[in-house]
């Protein structure tokens, strides 16, 4: 596999998301969370910079989720059916090559997406620390552009890569419609991996236990990216879960792309 | 719309201005038009008006299931409600307010952010706030605050509040002192903390013992809301001494005159009033119909305060109270 065709394939899906408005969200979440930010401190008391942090941080994510499926289910199926493909693979371009570049080219459309959203969050949250006063900010559990809500969006940032790992997957072998819902399905599974866990409770002694504990182990546990709660309450989230958590993000996504290449190699498109 | 292979002259885009603004009013022409047939509907056929005192969500623990990665932002949510929902209660309803949903919605609100700092302390003052300004469920207030320490043990804060709760609400100093006490051995916890769970026991007046407390709050308040209502409560319990002040020429009054004045004017000529004596809101004091004097209703600071134990929780309006969420 080359490297380069890599970063070219990855190149081009970048720019074609460009082309195709993909970045105007970063508009609607500009507006979203000034909006937000003048509307909440007229209706809560005294809790509208958490609020927004809070508000920011489920917005990056929606936004960031909504690229990841929609392009990510296209990413395949598009060329197949547009059957631009042949043209594609008429080149010197393997089909591995072109999965991973495909993989690669929407994380960096939803990594520059992000980079800018947070750009924007900490504007708005700077701009709200600026206008607030010292008596005021007394009240606060952290600065309101605090460096530790980074960690937030880097986590927000693995789980929509494996999103896209998920939605890439299904986009080798299904049409984008049950692409997305199968995406959908596994992203909402992903959270109630305690529940799984858990379920002997439920049942006791069953055989099903087993059935549930193999099932939390084999979805992906979305719930583990999710350290909004802890970083905005300025609770610590240490580096070794970060890393181990980007560890278990990188591993599982690259495991789907890696069956997402096998099962498209052997794709017959004549 | 030519029919057949060719496109016709008509087919061609056409970006003549003229063009662009024909679409434009037909644009506005069809929204207006949708727009009025909708205030025509409204009218026709008026909508009932929507249920706002709705939980949704009846349990925390569904709550938070079904939040996924967003429990925060629901919490938010279900915070900006719970003081909606109590600020539109206090204000709009007459007679007997229901503050039904209050504890619900400050229960989900916590289940969903356990470390919802302001939802438990601000949560708790909502809900010990004596009937009919607030549910008057004191009781709640402590389960809420038991919540949020199970959930936070460094927060001495919530013992504290406990505290204060059994001091304001249920006027049993033994109870709050002992709360005082648990406060202060919370690691970081301030060092008055020890003399105020003393102080609590000592042979000072109820309102002593109120004014001392307040004043701790105003000077420790994390925020503004807690420090305004510190503000607020200190305020009556001026009003309070001022009133005793004047119950007492009320009475001195009676004494020489054998009748109670109806207005503060008879006082103002004897010369034991400079003027109409006004609250430390500005509001003048007036005197009520059993002759003593009283904070008017106009004034932010009625009604002040009773000096005996409130009733207990069972004697207030409630159907389910509330309390039946689970946390």
């Amino acid at each position: 596999m080359s490297g380069r065709t890599v970063l070219r394939v990855a190149r081009a899906v970048f720019k074609e998301s460009v082309r195709d408005r993909v970045l105007y969200n970063l508009v609607g979440f500009a507006i979203l969370l000034m909006g937000a930010s003048y509307l909440i401190g007229q209706l809560t008391a005294g809790q509208d910079v958490k609020i927004i942090k809070d508000l920011g941080l489920a917005a990056m994510s929606v936004f960031g989720l909504f690229i990841a499926i929609f392009i990510g289910i296209g990413l395949v199926s598009k060329e197949v059916e547009r059957r631009s493909v042949y043209s594609v693979l008429a080149k010197p371009v393997r089909r591995s090559e072109l999965v991973v570049g495909k993989y690669a080219g929407l994380v960096l459309t939803v990594a520059v997406n992000l980079a800018v959203m947070a750009a924007v969050y900490y504007a708005v949250l700077g701009y709200m620390g600026w206008i607030e006063t010292e008596a005021f900010k007394r009240g606060w559990e952290a600065p309101a552009a605090d460096p530790r809500l980074l960690i937030a969006v880097y986590l927000v940032f693995v789980q929509l890569a494996l999103v896209i790992a998920i939605a890439l997957f299904f986009s080798t072998f299904s049409t984008p419609m049950l692409s997305a819902a199968l995406t959908f399905g596994l992203f909402i599974a992903g959270h109630f991996g305690a529940d799984l866990k858990n379920f002997d409770v439920v049942v006791g002694d069953s055989p099903v236990r087993y059935v549930t504990a193999a099932l939390y182990y084999v979805l992906p546990d979305m719930a583990a990216f999710d350290v909004k709660t802890a970083v905005v309450h300025a609770q610590p989230v240490t580096a070794a879960y970060v890393a181990v958590t980007t560890l278990y993000g990188v591993l599982y996504a690259a495991a789907l792309v890696a069956a997402a290449v096998v099962i498209f190699s052997r794709r017959d498109f004549k | 719309m030519s029919g057949g292979d060719g496109r016709g002259a008509s087919d061609r885009p056409d970006a003549g201005r003229p063009g662009v603004v024909r679409g434009l009013v037909v644009v506005a022409l069809l929204l207006g038009a949708a727009v009025a047939l909708q205030l025509y509907r409204d009218r026709a056929y008026p909508r009932p008006e929507p249920t706002v005192d709705e939980l949704y969500l009846a349990s925390g623990d569904a709550a938070r299931r079904l939040a996924l990665s967003y429990k925060a932002l629901l919490a938010d949510i279900y915070w900006i409600r719970a003081v909606q929902y109590f600020g539109r209660t206090r204000l709009e309803s007459v007679g007997r307010p229901s503050f039904d949903l209050l504890y619900p919605l400050l229960d989900i609100t916590t289940s969903l952010d356990p470390a919802f700092n302001i939802a438990y302390r601000f949560g708790a003052i909502f809900l010990s706030e004596g009937y009919p300004q607030g549910p008057g469920r004191p009781d709640l207030a402590v389960k809420l605050l038991d919540k949020g320490f199970a959930h936070n043990g460094h927060k001495w804060q919530y013992l504290y509040d406990k505290a204060f709760v059994y001091y304001w609400s249920y006027r049993d100093p033994e109870r709050a002192s002992r709360w005082f006490a648990e406060a202060a051995k919370v690691p970081d916890s301030p060092e008055w903390l020890p003399g105020l769970a003393a102080f609590m026991l000592s042979q000072s007046t109820n309102r002593q013992r109120s004014r001392v407390l307040w004043e701790q709050i105003y000077r420790t308040a994390e925020h503004e809301y807690m420090r305004f209502n510190a503000e607020w409560r200190l305020q009556q319990l001026d009003a309070m001494d001022v009133i005793d002040r004047l119950n007492s020429l009320l009475d001195r009054y009676e004494r020489e005159t054998g009748s109670r004045p109806a207005g503060w004017s008879p006082l103002v000529r004897r010369g034991w009033l400079r003027g109409e004596p006004l609250d430390p809101t500005g509001v003048p004091f007036v005197i009520g119909e059993d002759g003593r004097a009283a904070v008017s209703r106009e004034s932010v600071l009625h009604p002040l305060p009773t000096e005996t134990a409130p009733a207990p929780a069972e004697d207030r309006p409630r159907s389910g109270a509330g309390d039946g969420a689970a946390s």
